[in-house]
């Protein structure tokens, strides 16, 4: 590599697209307990969306920023379609909705496998062609926007579960729900709504991702494990501790990747991360409870 | 969402039954625990006397890579059915049997002193790396497929269970060490084979791999040790312990206020389906002719989940036929269909958890009750 800073920002670009992966799960899996394995195929659906929006509007430019709320809207619809088929009758088995995602996270990368063979070509918009020079690395604006997106991302859901009447009734359903029920949340309807959410933010990275490497059938596959443990570590729906997870995880493989190989440095990390969660198997940050255990 | 599970819905397999504390006879459970030895029998001798039989030889094979698939499945039962723990990764101790075997094999196919070809590929001079080094020898290898689970799982177990990470965490944890063994494999390509993986074996210690007559043999031993697992299960399910186990899975808190260590029995189960899924990868090599990361990584790993959940992960027979059906099914559909066994095995998971969670093991009871349940309003009525 050129520069020791190189590692330092492709690793915090794969970091926040990390991040948007793990937002969306650290709604659907830290606040509802769902585990949704699906939640991998939901960014290739978003990598599908940019490539339709590419094809019907022609300026690269143009069709990135439809494709962000198309995406959301997809990814969402999905999750929504999940959500009514199939995990409403399971939130009191959790490792059930592991099992039964899985079928569909199968289905979902045998379809996109059987339509795109070799993956969606996204054509990189123009205007995201230059580089920002920082300490003589030349650094690609897409990854630039990447990190913006990202952080927009979770500036709106942050903003969302603090402040909207939306987000307290999430908080108030995920602390307890017969309260919240008693004092007149409807809190199916929260949970169907929380599904979306979290599914479209998957639709969003999906978008993101499409920019930064090919897209192909493993896409999914590629982020899903490392942001359930992003997630975990971070500590369960605390959304800070994702944050840090995230860039954490992306920054360590980047400078593992350049020391050594790839493939390594994606071991060391699972690694790295499965012994910290020996040593904090709550996670960076915990809501203290009086639970058990 | 607190750490703590959900108690499992009842007819999740047997429940603890408070009236069996003294062990006095039970008529019933006589029958039930000996019926299952009864059950074993008849499947020992469809798998070792019957199939052999029928079976031409590429059929007896298969069945042979079925029923390693099936070790692994028994393993899978005890430590999920019965124990709670979804083990997402047993692809991990699957490659530990399965590369300690291709390692030997590799080296017995190439000769005394050898190198095996693809590392002489890379680079002509290279040494033999140290750790291939004592898989010349074939009882070194026989050890290392039962030992190497064994310490590999009880590490890995105690630092998991004492921390008191389980559910969900457990799975994607677990998981995850299989897609990092996977990535490892495939990306240390001079060392273990990479992405290729390992294949071309000629001699199964000393017997030639290529003779009919001594591939059957080897089908005998899978089975046999299939049989072996499946007494193995049947034992530890009857005994005090398959009772603290299923304590565990439903009432962890509990069983720690009654004195006991819940880490200490999961792990006990935990080690116990290493060494099976070990063993079934280690027979998978000379059967298959082949490992590779693929049969190793988090979809393989998922497949052999697959099986007992589909069997019905509690029972003692349902984790095995369920492999066994399922791997026939992928074999004979992923000919004829080809990509279209993918979808018929995402429908199974979705179905099956959401209709049939306690798997196709839990049909008869079901059918039973049904026609109980509709025959005893009817015979209220004629009455």
């Amino acid at each position: 590599m050129e520069s020791l800073i190189a590692p330092f920002l492709n690793g915090t670009a794969d970091g926040a697209l990390l991040l948007i992966a793990a937002l969306g799960l650290a709604l659907t899996f830290g606040q509802m307990g769902v585990i949704n394995m699906a939640h991998g195929e939901f960014l290739l659906a978003g990598a599908v969306c940019a490539y339709w929006t590419q094809q019907v509007v022609s300026n690269t430019d143009l069709s990135i920023l439809i494709a962000l709320p198309v995406a959301f809207l997809v990814a969402g619809a999905l999750g929504l379609l999940l959500e009514v088929t199939i995990i409403q009758w399971m939130y009191d088995r959790p490792l059930d909705t592991l099992l039964a995602t899985v079928g569909v996270s199968l289905a979902l990368q045998q379809i996109f496998l059987q339509k795109y063979p070799s993956g969606v070509p996204v054509e990189k918009p123009s205007l995201l062609d230059g580089q920002l020079d920082i300490f003589g690395y030349a650094w690609p604006l897409r990854q630039v926007f990447t990190i913006v997106l990202a952080l927009a991302c979770l500036a709106g859901l942050g903003a969302m579960l603090k402040y909207t009447s939306f987000g307290r009734r999430i908080r108030a359903t995920v602390q307890n729900r017969a309260l919240a029920e008693t004092l007149g949340v409807a809190t199916r309807n929260v949970d169907r709504i929380t599904f979306f959410v979290g599914s479209g933010l998957a639709g969003v990275g999906g978008v993101a991702a499409s920019l930064i490497g090919g897209t192909n059938s493993q896409l999914g596959t590629r982020y899903i494990i490392l942001a359930f443990l992003v997630v975990v570590a971070g500590g369960l729906g605390q959304l800070r501790g994702a944050v840090i997870a995230a860039w954490t995880v992306g920054v360590v493989t980047a400078y593992l990747a350049d020391w050594t190989t790839g493939s390594l440095a994606q071991v060391i990390t699972f690694v790295l991360v499965v012994i910290f969660l020996q040593v904090k198997p709550q996670g960076l940050f915990t809501v203290r409870t009086r639970g058990l255990a | 969402m607190s750490a703590t599970e959900p108690e499992e819905t009842p007819g999740d397999g047997p429940v603890l039954d408070p009236t069996r504390a003294g062990r006095q006879f039970s008529a019933s459970e006589f029958g039930r625990s000996w019926g299952s030895l009864v059950g074993i029998g008849l499947f020992a001798l469809v798998l070792l006397v019957v199939a052999p039989a029928l079976l031409s030889d590429f059929r007896l094979n298969n069945l042979g890579k079925y029923c390693c698939w099936a070790i692994v499945a028994v393993g899978i039962g005890l430590a999920w059915g019965r124990g709670g723990m979804l083990v997402m990764g047993q692809g991990v101790f699957f490659a530990l049997g399965a590369y300690a075997m291709a390692m030997h094999l590799t080296l017995e196919s190439g000769g005394p002193d050898s190198i095996p070809v693809f590392m002489i590929l890379y680079d002509p001079l290279a040494p033999l790396p140290a750790f291939w080094e004592p898989f010349r020898s074939g009882a070194f290898t026989i050890i290392a497929v039962v030992v190497a689970p064994v310490v590999v799982a009880g590490v890995l177990g105690f630092a998991i269970f004492k921390r008191r990470v389980k559910g969900a965490y457990f799975a994607i944890l677990s998981q995850a060490l299989a897609v990092a063994l996977a990535y490892l494999i495939g990306g240390t390509i001079k060392l273990t084979g990479g992405d290729t993986g390992l294949s071309d074996f000629k001699f199964f210690f000393g017997y030639d791999l290529n003779d009919p007559a001594n591939k059957r043999f080897i089908y005998t031993i899978v089975a046999g040790l299939l049989v072996v697992c499946l007494l193995v299960a049947w034992q530890l399910y009857r005994s005090r312990f398959g009772e603290l186990l299923v304590a565990t899975r439903d009432a962890e808190e509990r069983v720690r206020f009654l004195g006991h260590d819940p880490a200490n029995i999961k792990l006990v189960a935990f080690v116990v389906a290493a060494v099976m899924a070990s063993i079934g990868g280690a027979l998978f090599v000379p059967i298959a002719g082949i490992i590779s990361p693929k049969e190793i990584g988090a979809a393989a790993s998922i497949f052999m989940l697959a099986g007992a959940a589909f069997g019905g992960r509690a029972s003692l027979f349902g984790p095995v036929l369920g492999a066994l059906l399922l791997g026939y099914g992928r074999s004979t559909l992923s000919e004829s269909i080809q990509d279209g066994w993918i979808y018929v095995l995402a429908l199974l998971f979705i179905f099956v958890t959401l209709l049939l969670p306690a798997g196709i093991a839990s049909l008869p009871g079901r059918i039973n009750n049904y026609v109980a349940s509709k025959r005893a309003p009817s015979q209220r009525g004629t009455a």
